[in-house]
């Protein structure tokens, strides 16, 4: 198990409590498809991922990204058994969506640069640290029931 | 991986627009590094680790110096950078993965100040610089 220090909570409870979970997620996955173009490989039904533009008004990747950090939200909600929360969905993204976590990683470090853009200052560098903290944490659980 | 003429003038005019504050960006970096990833501490046993550090600072302003340096020769990071790719390789033998730690601390430090100038494209061409300076870096390793 995981151990969350008070400070940890609370950075992390702050800042999502403050987090526009719909903008947020858009951003971060239409970020992700920018910024390392591979990741394209598992949304072939998206439609046009044709060029940033393309990809950042592509309605299928707002609502995509908008349930990826919803469900970041439940592992906030049970941040001392993040693993069982997410039991189901690494099976999920191992048996059904064959997803490489290092995708997780990816994905992970690119909300941390969403959160910093959209918080400036308030996002200083313990709650970076917690916030890198939760998203190896959450990877880690996505990628637990690989086989 | 190749930085195309974009990736280069987005790189350029991101530098551009952060002038003066490099030095202060390179520093934050570090320190958000040395938090976040408490590992690469153990590359600065001698160094002052504490808010506020006169080290780190000094440390930030050369390393921000040397990203300066390869975006300013952004068509030759190898050799702008050779001295610094020897000196990694023979003294300070830093591992390649702690590379990509500070890149994503550089990156945040540049989300948090100039979050409007940090558009996904740029985010991606600065992406992509920070990971050749790191490959240039490592790649007389062995």
């Amino acid at each position: 198990m995981v151990h969350w220090s008070a400070e940890e909570k609370q950075l992390i409870a702050s800042v999502w409590g403050k987090v526009n979970v719909e903008e947020c997620g858009a951003e971060a996955l239409a970020r992700l498809l920018i910024v390392y173009p591979w990741t394209q490989r598992f949304f072939s039904n998206f439609g046009n991922l044709s060029s940033p533009t393309a990809i950042i008004g592509n309605p299928k990747v707002r609502a995509h990204g908008k349930k990826v950090l919803t469900s970041f939200g439940d592992a906030i909600k049970n941040l001392d058994n993040i693993k069982g929360t997410y039991s189901k969905l690494s099976e999920l993204h191992c048996d059904k969506l064959h997803v490489d976590p290092e995708n997780f990683r990816l994905l992970g470090d690119i909300l941390v640069i969403v959160l910093a853009s959209h918080f400036g200052r308030d996002f200083t560098p313990a709650c970076q640290s917690a916030w890198q903290k939760l998203v190896s944490v959450v990877a880690h659980a996505l990628a637990r029931k690989y086989h | 991986m190749v930085l195309s003429p974009n990736d280069k003038t987005n790189v350029k005019g991101i530098f551009g627009k952060i002038g003066g504050h490099a030095e202060e960006y390179g520093a934050e970096a570090l320190e958000r590094m040395f938090a976040a990833y408490p590992q690469t501490k153990t590359y600065f046993p001698h160094f002052d680790l504490g808010k506020g550090s006169a080290q780190v600072k000094a440390h930030g302003k050369k390393v921000a110096a040397a990203l300066v340096e390869a975006a300013n020769h952004i068509d030759d990071i190898a050799g702008a950078l050779s001295k610094l790719s020897d000196l990694h390789a023979q003294k300070l033998r830093v591992d390649p993965v702690n590379f990509k730690l500070l890149g994503q601390c550089f990156l945040v430090v540049i989300a948090c100040h100039n979050p409007s100038l940090l558009t996904p494209e740029v985010h991606a061409s600065l992406d992509k610089f920070l990971c050749a300076v790191g490959t240039v870096l490592t790649a007389k390793y062995r």
